[in-house]
């Protein structure tokens, strides 16, 4: 049975702290040796930018750290940052990660390996701190790479195996590391650091060749080019995008090499689904409410499981496909929402219908939204959705409605 | 190329050329625009660039020199150069500037002063990049130069107006009807002004105008020279958004000085130097009728007497009224200044 809750080996040299996933991130940042930052206040990624701003101060990270204006100026300034050679960070929430959209959309087609953090955040209106994936959301068809992950170690490991794939020349596109609001961005858990040295070993300096904008290399970086050319830069980023999918099970693997820790499955992580007959989907931190009424559920003889999708963009279609299709039904947790979508489901549901759509065996999907706005997802939630699809189990065929959870009618 | 103190804040030091005759004679903005004939901001990007030198990286929001100037397999760029969104020139001479500090203080690079310039239009850079410029004007560490070429309407879209363009231009978003004959009736912003009056440490902030290319070409060096973040405002003639003959871009440019409209002046450290006409007109020589400059332009052709009268007296303001002629508009109370006497 595929559990991924064991803990990692302690490695002689790591040392464990008790950290934050916002905290975490900044750990990682520090041991890649990040060369520019660039902050501004919105709640709850910005607890990344204090970490920082601390280890700047400390002295135990050297880099240009500029608190910007704006986030549309705060993207700005790290792409052009990166263009000129330098390893960068930035990130945001919600109506922050809006402001910058402009910045977002022209950061893959330049090519720019930015890394930002995510601290997921409902939109306005009205003002709400809590958790929604819809901002994060908002590049999936841009070209960002894109990952939701779910604890604090999850956070280090996942920043450090960013920066090996953006800066990777086969890929060379932006990645967003999903961070619920909260739950993981405010959460503190025991977290394994390694040491500067074997970081040192697993990522290669950001090279950006013959890309270089320097005076020893004086080309011209995205000038018009119209219907002439722009279809074939899509094609290019669309081509780096596949790639993508081979570069991050390399840089997984050789993260369990350098560091004998991490998932052997880097897509997402399998909860007691070997004998599932109903398999739950979510994204992020939803997985410990869910996990808890698993173990629940089980214990009362239903057979649960779970699948968490760590990685959104590139999407794993086919390892995806080969996991779900074993079950009788599944049922697709949204902690976002797609007004007049097919169905009217979350982002998730529908992403995951489509990639079924040419699978042999089709289970029954039912999708379910719950948790926006940072509602707590409670276990009732969960069991009212696993007794609804083994209802449709039993039934053989889809409830085409999608349910809105833990809401007052 | 000598070299300042230590790299972090180390700029290159150009000295000011002394005389058109003592130009450099290489180009780094050659052929491959596509800009219009008469065209007096391709001019300012040739000028800015050759008094920059070699090692200079330029990064050009939208806008017509973007647009219009720098094309895919065409490039009339020799220097690096970078497209950056329409708002964001402050952003990409800090990010740019940032960068290439971080690498060279982590020796990731080799460590020598380069040259970095953004420019923007009028509308990129007065209308909705002014709070990044004005944030990058506060960060003292960075060294770079953002140029503002201003043809007064966003003239890449069709000549739509901007916070830039004069009061009552004909533009497609503001046409003379027969209700209204002046729909743009708001004064142009003094972009100069207020970046040196609202950025304390910004050490150089200049106005230009290509009609005096070799005092343009010296303010821009003196800009990368001094180091750290400047600002520099070129007002440029454009004959499609001002409607005139192409031929008469360089006598324009002369009519907007000598009129006062637009005074030419640097504020290094604070103190404001006025140059050229402007200089005279300081020192007493009449200003030139505003009406002929104006009435050389199809955009102004709608303005009837009342409208040249309005903008007579606004530009007499400019240098009758303000504390600093033409440069910033406070006025002193008469309490103030009698105050200030005693002491």
């Amino acid at each position: 049975m595929a559990v991924a809750t064991r803990p990692a080996p302690a490695a002689a040299e790591d040392k464990e702290l008790l950290i934050s996933g916002s905290e975490a991130v900044a750990e990682a940042l520090t041991l890649a040796d990040i060369d520019v930052v660039t902050a501004y206040p919105i709640r709850p990624y910005d607890t990344v930018m204090q970490a920082i701003a601390k280890k700047i101060a400390n002295g135990q990270l050297v880099a240009e750290y500029i608190v910007a204006e704006g986030e549309h100026s705060q993207f700005e300034i790290v792409k052009h940052a990166s263009t000129v050679g330098a390893r960068v960070f930035c990130g945001s929430s919600g109506v922050g990660w809006a402001y910058a959209m402009e910045c977002l959309v022209v950061t893959p087609p330049l090519r720019v390996p930015m890394i930002a953090l995510v601290g997921n955040r409902a939109l306005d209106d009205p003002g709400a701190f809590g958790v929604e994936h819809n901002d994060a959301l908002f590049v999936r068809d841009l070209g960002w790479l894109l990952c939701w992950i779910d604890t604090s170690q999850e956070a280090l490991d996942t920043t450090l195996i960013a920066y090996r794939v953006a800066e990777d020349r086969r890929v060379f596109l932006p990645l967003a590391i999903s961070a619920d609001g909260a739950f993981l961005t405010h959460s503190q858990a025991l977290t394994m650091v390694p040491p500067k040295s074997k970081v040192d070993r697993y990522l290669p300096r950001y090279d950006r060749g013959d890309l270089l904008l320097h005076p020893d290399n004086p080309i011209t970086v995205a000038p018009q080019a119209n219907e002439d050319w722009v279809i074939e830069i899509r094609r290019q980023n669309n081509e780096a995008m596949a790639r993508a999918s081979t570069v991050i099970e390399e840089a997984y693997a050789e993260f369990r090499r350098v560091f004998g820790r991490g998932p052997e499955n880097p897509w997402f992580e399998e909860y007691m689904t070997d004998d599932a007959e109903v398999i739950l989907v979510g994204m992020g931190t939803i997985s410990l409410p869910i996990k808890v009424a698993i173990r629940e559920m089980r214990a009362k003889g239903k057979k649960v499981g779970l699948v968490r999708l760590r990685w959104f963009r590139p999407f794993p279609t086919d390892r995806l496909v080969a996991a779900l299709s074993r079950a009788q039904a599944l049922g697709v947790i949204d902690r976002d929402y797609s007004f007049g979508s097919p169905f009217g489901s979350g982002v998730v549901a529908n992403e995951i219908r489509a990639a079924l759509y040419n699978a042999a065996r089709r289970p029954p999907l039912l999708s379910f939204i719950c948790g926006l706005g940072g509602r707590e997802v409670t276990l009732e939630d969960v069991y009212k959705a696993t007794d609804m699809c083994y209802g449709a189990a039993k039934a053989g065929k889809s409830d085409p409605k999608t349910h809105w959870l833990g809401v007052r009618e | 190329m000598a070299e300042s103190t230590t790299f972090t804040n180390a700029t290159q030091i150009l000295e000011p050329f002394r005389g058109v005759k003592k130009v450099t004679l290489e180009e780094y903005f050659t052929s491959g625009h596509r800009t219009c004939q008469g065209c007096e901001s391709a001019l300012v990007m040739k000028l800015m660039v050759k008094a920059a030198g070699p090692r200079t990286i330029v990064l050009g929001s939208t806008g017509c020199m973007y647009v219009a100037n720098t094309t895919y397999y065409t490039t009339p760029w020799v220097v690096p150069w970078m497209h950056t969104q329409l708002g964001s020139s402050g952003s990409a001479a800090l990010g740019t500037a940032a960068g290439l500090k971080a690498l060279m203080r982590k020796g990731k690079m080799k460590a020598e002063p380069i040259n970095v310039i953004a420019f923007c239009g009028d509308g990129g850079g007065a209308d909705m990049g002014v709070g990044a410029i004005s944030a990058t004007l506060t960060h003292k560490e960075y060294n770079s130069l953002i140029l503002l070429y201003d043809n007064e309407s966003y003239a890449n879209t069709d000549i739509q107006l901007s916070g830039m363009t004069p009061y009552g231009a004909h533009t497609t978003f503001s046409p003379p009807g027969k209700a209204k004959r002046i729909i743009h009736t708001r004064w142009k912003k003094n972009m100069a002004g207020m970046m040196a009056a609202g950025h304390p440490e910004c050490r150089y902030v200049a106005t230009v105008c290509a009609s005096y290319a070799v005092e343009m070409m010296n303010k821009v060096r003196r800009a990368l020279t001094i180091g750290g973040p400047t600002f520099i405002h070129s007002l440029d003639p454009c004959p499609k958004g001002w409607d005139y003959d192409p031929m008469l871009s360089h006598e324009l440019g002369e009519l907007a000085i000598e009129t006062g409209i637009f005074p030419l002046y640097e504020v290094e450290d604070h103190q404001v130097r006025y140059y050229g006409k402007t200089k005279a007109i300081v020192e007493g020589r009449e200003r030139k009728p505003v009406r002929e400059y104006l009435l050389k332009q199809g955009r102004f052709a709608h303005f009837t007497e009342e409208d040249l009268e309005y903008f007579q007296k606004k530009v007499d303001e400019m240098w009758e009224k303000w504390e600093i002629p033409a440069v910033v508009p406070f006025r002193r109370l008469e309490a103030t200044k009698a105050a200030l006497e005693v002491k």
